[in-house]
């Protein structure tokens, strides 16, 4: 029924089409047959029928043939001409940045606002990309002396990224030119990791290692018949071994955060869900340290956007220090609020403990690598020093925050403010 | 940005200006980068890089200067459009210091590259230098942006910047403390660090210029102070390792 509907109306306006388009003909027709009428004096019938005649013959479909010039036209035009530059922008995977000869945005593709952020239309580049070697780049681009040029350009801030930049005039007097990135932070990163990992894992595992030879030196000489120090000195010994394996464990974790710095867009992680499989799974360590967790969640959904697995190693961390470091307070405090007040809108995690808390010194620096408030206590409680190093890595990569209250003897709160996008 | 104005020579100068001080910017922020990256690693060849380097600054300043007059003479400009140049003037010489203080920081590198200093001691100057430097570059990104909404971050991470400069302040005297030798050096490494905290106020300088230019108003004065230094004071013995 509705198909017949359509089609008719669409029938009818074909027809009134035909009639629009002989206007001028189908009034120039009247006129003649008004003229006739007048002049030779022939029946009013017949003026009716004159102009029912024309029009009829204005209705009938005019001739294919003009129609189908103009449709070849736009088969031949149809080649990259029709093309939108925005299709070919968000089809490239590198991001790139069309600008004017203002150095004004035109245009950034998707992979362009998730690198850089904040470059809406009619921002300026150069202010933008304020380091020297870009300032050059786009001043010789648009003073029009060379058609095309590249530089590298290091951005060290919030996370270190290197890429390849080329920039070009984009066809024939358009008045556009185009900025292409070319990632290439994967191969620098590897260079620092490579002289970081040496740097801070052989002041690491010497220790241990020292340990280890200097025992194996005693069991060889002196202890060679005493079956109850060789006892004793295996046990310390296996101590010492499976400290070095956790440390090769975290500086690990950490080698594969930096070497992917950010995140893959689009996932999203239930922290009621997250956060419940790390109380689960350091259910048997509160035991053991006699720390109760208990659990403050907010109502309705806690989604935020990110990697499930890299925020339950960053709850878990969180989580394991409280329960080994505020072990005397007795009980831990995970809480989950929506932070709503914030500027950034998106969701709150504290883990609070009651210890005795953090000096206030320490604080700005216990995320640095290898940064122990209390060495002796890191090393009976099984700490590497990297714990909290990582749980920041995962944070910057997630935009979020991660905020420390604490008052000597009345415990530590570590805030984990996840923005909602 | 401006609105539009009927003589367009007059955009053109205002833009240049804009464009003049995101440049000198640009060098302060690489100035200070390079600066600390040779402190740390005692590299004396880029510490001379970066002193060369401070010309371009003072030479950014004393050009902003003259155009700004310039086009205050010229223009009678009004409202936004004087904030914006008086705006420029400020943050110019704002930008001026960072860079001198930056130069500061070069100049040091070869009486502490002598005695070879406890690598945490450089590791906390350098989570340092970042918090500084990631200030200066979010502020010099709202006033490419104009997104004034996002200048309260700046003010929280002075905060941090003032608890991580007190923490290296007592790291520092005891080092001084355990071995008189550690003297000469701990005491240069001290500037370099109260040269790092400058450098985030002259930003936080700028964020408030910044929120001046777009808003017309000044921003609220409730800036915390969280430089405890003044206050430490540690015992005259060492407690027992």
């Amino acid at each position: 029924m509705a198909d017949i509907g359509t089609e008719r109306k669409g029938r009818a306006q074909a027809v009134a089409m035909r009639l629009w388009n002989s206007r001028w003909l189908l009034a120039a027709g009247f006129v003649a047959v008004l003229m006739v009428y007048g002049f030779a004096g022939i029946s009013g019938y017949v003026v009716l029928l004159a102009g029912a005649v024309l029009v009829a013959a204005a209705m009938l479909p005019a001739g294919v043939a003009h129609q189908s010039t103009e449709n070849a036209a736009a088969i031949e035009a149809s080649g990259l001409q029709r093309l939108s530059g925005e299709y070919l922008a968000a089809a490239v995977a590198d991001p790139l940045i069309i600008f004017d000869r203002s150095a004004a945005v035109v245009h950034a593709n998707a992979a362009a606002f998730a690198a850089f952020g904040g470059i809406a239309p009619g921002v300026s580049l150069s202010l933008k990309f304020r380091a020297p070697e870009m300032q050059a780049l786009l001043d010789n681009i648009l003073s029009g002396n060379v058609a095309s040029d590249s530089v590298d350009y290091i951005e060290k801030l919030p996370v270190e990224r290197a890429y390849r930049v080329s920039a070009s005039s984009v066809g024939h007097a358009t008045d556009l030119y185009v900025l292409v990135f070319k990632d290439q932070s994967e191969a620098r990163r590897i260079d620092r990791m490579r002289a970081d990992f040496i740097a801070n894992a052989s002041h690491e595992l010497r220790t241990p290692l020292a340990s280890i030879a200097g025992f194996i030196e005693t069991l060889r000489g002196p202890a060679r018949n005493d079956p109850a120090a060789r006892e004793q000195f295996l046990q310390i010994m296996q101590n010492q071994t499976s400290r070095m394996a956790r440390l090769i464990d975290d500086l690990l974790s950490l080698s594969r955060l930096e070497m992917k710095p950010y995140l893959k867009p689009g996932t999203e992680v239930d922290l009621r869900q997250a956060i419940d499989s790390v109380i689960d799974s350091l259910g048997p360590l509160a035991k053991e340290n006699g720390v109760v967790i208990e659990r403050d969640f907010a109502q309705g959904p806690l989604d935020v956007p990110g990697d499930r697995d890299e925020l339950f190693q960053v709850f878990e961390n969180l989580l394991e220090n409280a329960c080994k470091y505020g072990q005397s307070g007795g009980r831990v405090v995970v809480s989950i609020t929506r932070g709503d007040s914030d500027p950034e809108p998106g969701i709150d995690v504290t883990i609070r403990d009651f210890g005795p808390g953090i000096p206030e010194e320490h604080i700005p620096r216990i995320t640095e690598r290898f940064y122990r408030v209390d060495v002796e206590n890191s090393r009976t409680q099984k700490g590497t020093g990297l714990g909290l190093s990582i749980v920041k890595h995962i944070l910057t990569r997630h935009n979020a925050r991660l905020s420390i209250r604490s008052e000597v003897g009345k415990g530590a709160a570590f805030t984990v403010h996840l923005p909602a996008r | 940005m401006q609105s539009v104005h009927i003589v367009s020579a007059y955009d053109e100068e205002l833009k240049y200006l804009s464009k003049r001080i995101a440049a000198m910017g640009g060098h302060a922020e690489r100035m200070v980068e390079q600066a600390v990256a040779a402190l740390v690693n005692a590299n004396p060849g880029l510490a001379q890089k970066v002193i060369r380097d401070d010309l371009v600054l003072d030479e950014g300043q004393r050009e902003i200067d003259d155009k700004a007059i310039i086009i205050i003479a010229k223009r009678q400009p009004m409202a936004t459009d004087l904030r914006e140049i008086v705006g420029a003037i400020r943050i110019s010489a704002d930008l001026e210091r960072v860079g001198d203080l930056g130069k500061n920081i070069a100049k040091r590198v070869v009486a502490v590259a002598d005695g070879r200093q406890p690598n945490s001691l450089f590791r906390g100057l350098e989570a340092l230098a970042n918090l500084a430097l990631t200030q200066l570059k979010e502020v010099l990104d709202v006033y490419a942006s104009r997104s004034v909404e996002k200048i309260g971050f700046v003010r929280d991470r002075d905060d941090q910047i003032d608890a991580m400069y007190t923490s290296l302040f007592r790291e520092l005297l005891t080092y001084m403390m355990e071995d008189p030798r550690n003297i000469t050096p701990c005491t240069h490494l001290l500037f370099c660090a109260k040269n790092i905290e400058r450098i985030g106020d002259h930003a936080t300088n700028i964020a408030e210029t910044i929120y001046y230019i777009v808003t017309g108003d000044q921003m609220p004065a409730d800036r915390p102070k969280g430089d405890k230094t003044d206050k430490i004071i540690l015992p005259a013995t060492l407690p027992a390792k």
